[in-house]
């Protein structure tokens, strides 16, 4: 019954879906929306929607973008970036997002993570973490987008996120974001095999094959792509049919 | 015309937007309330609503909106409940301890199985896309809201608890999770209940939402 999901991300900044490459050196993309749109109609099991410059309020801010989006996508969204407080949270929830990913602001305060998830279920919490290889399967967690670093190992925090009552991971590899190297299956395996919720593998697609290596060797539950759809280097439907073909069950979608 | 006017109520538990707009992009024209009498004057109505049940329960006492539900259905109102506002249509729930429903389903509403059918254990909640089979017992979606999904077709759902309909005929689509049968939708009369979110479900909630206006 295990269905992989596959999973649009989409990087923000100010008005702009944007992509980097290790989270930097952004480059404007186009109007989220139309992408958001165009990807819930090739299939995408749920959207992704992480802020670079954490704006959450006001006119183009992060709020404003997912407000939009509920207008035309009937499918999951998470939205992350600059949640520091319940409140924030609250607030991108009532305009229209499922779940809120925490990345910086749970490093610095891990409480934020039980408060979130005792206000609104652990479903609507993931814990964002940005990792990066510090040494042979050892990996640090980042935060400020990759920019800055906590100290934590990266599994061991996973764990304790985990324990505080997050929902779902979302495991980002800031060495292949960007990259089109395929994902870092070691850091998705050391993860997956350390917690019991789903894991989110995110960072280096780079053709459809790769995510059979990071489902079936990596263990992960949801694939996040970013880079492979936003420059029509392929369709939610072609990794679907390259799943499919590989014994990976996914979501049918009418329009594939 | 003018026929496709929907209240949704408004009692404080969950995301009230994506269910608003789900149903006008199937074309109907949508009031958010917790007014008595808006309700009550509608052709259909939807009890939305994430969250604990009991809390659910609390907060549509506070408004009396238990009372307005139930006539709502008394008057033979098309009445929609999605995930929480589905579990309340029920006699009661055993989420922390039993907490009364509103009655206008014969059952109880019980946790998700935390084992396989094969007796391992899985993960509570119930996320994800589920695919939506028939009940034992029944044979087709003529004539319910599931009209228009094929069997297989997966819904989203975001649950810890599910319906458990006393009658078996009360009870429309199941999805199996671990091997075992969970209670998916739910229909009585003019009464309708969905434990997935339509308003999340892609293309398949949306001909749910389709078919309920059109009713």
């Amino acid at each position: 019954m295990r269905k992989i999901r596959l999973i649009a991300r989409l990087d923000i900044k100010g008005p702009n879906l944007i992509k980097g490459i290790h989270l930097e050196g952004l480059r404007v993309i186009g109007a989220p929306n139309e992408h958001a749109l165009r990807y819930y109609r090739q299939g995408a099991d749920e959207l992704i929607y992480m802020d670079c410059v954490a704006s959450l309020y006001g006119r183009n801010s992060l709020g404003d973008i997912v407000e939009n989006a509920v207008q035309d996508v009937f499918v999951p969204m998470t939205v992350g970036g600059g949640i520091r407080t319940v409140e924030d949270a609250a607030y991108l929830l009532r305009c229209g997002a499922d779940k809120v990913a925490v990345n910086t602001a749970a490093v610095a305060n891990p409480k934020l993570i039980s408060d979130i998830a005792r206000r609104f279920g652990s479903q609507c919490m993931v814990l964002s973490i940005e990792a990066k290889r510090i040494g042979p399967d050892r990996w640090e967690a980042y935060t400020n987008n990759g920019r800055e670093r906590s100290g934590l190992d990266a599994v061991a925090w996973a764990k304790q996120g985990v324990a505080l009552g997050a929902g779902e991971i979302l495991l980002t590899s800031v060495d292949r974001e960007g990259t089109r190297k395929g994902f870092e299956i070691s850091l998705v395996r050391a993860v997956s095999q350390a917690v019991a919720v789903p894991v989110i593998a995110s960072g280096g697609m780079g053709k459809p094959e790769d995510v059979l290596d990071v489902v079936q060797q990596g263990e992960a539950d949801a694939v996040a792509m970013a880079d492979f759809l936003h420059y029509h280097r392929g369709t939610v439907g072609d990794i679907r049919r390259v799943a499919q073909a590989a014994g990976i069950e996914v979501r049918i979608h009418g329009h594939a | 015309m003018g026929t496709r006017e929907v209240a949704v109520i408004d009692y404080g538990m969950g995301n009230l937007l994506s269910v608003r707009r789900g149903l006008e992009h199937c074309g109907a024209t949508v009031t958010v309330t917790a007014d008595p009498d808006v309700i009550l004057s509608a052709r259909l109505v939807v009890l939305p609503g994430v969250g604990a049940f009991a809390d659910g329960m609390v907060e549509l006492r506070r408004r009396a909106l238990d009372v307005v539900v139930r006539e709502v259905s008394a008057r033979g109102t098309q009445l929609l409940g999605i995930c929480l506002g589905m579990q309340m249509l029920l006699d009661e729930s055993d989420e922390f301890g039993t907490t009364a429903g509103l009655g206008l389903i014969p059952g109880r509403v019980i946790p998700v199985p935390s084992t396989t059918a094969d007796n391992r254990p899985q993960k509570i909640p119930h996320i994800g896309w589920n695919a939506l089979v028939l009940p034992e017992g029944r044979e087709d979606w003529e004539n319910t809201l599931l009209q228009d999904v094929k069997l297989g077709e997966a819904v989203y759902f975001v649950h810890s608890f599910a319906a458990s309909p006393t009658d078996s005929d009360h009870r429309i689509a199941d999805c199996l999770y671990g091997g075992i049968p969970v209670s998916a939708a739910i229909g009585r009369e003019n009464v309708f209940g969905c434990q997935f979110h339509p308003e999340k479900s892609g293309e398949v909630g949306l001909k749910v939402l389709q078919r309920f206006l059109s009713r």
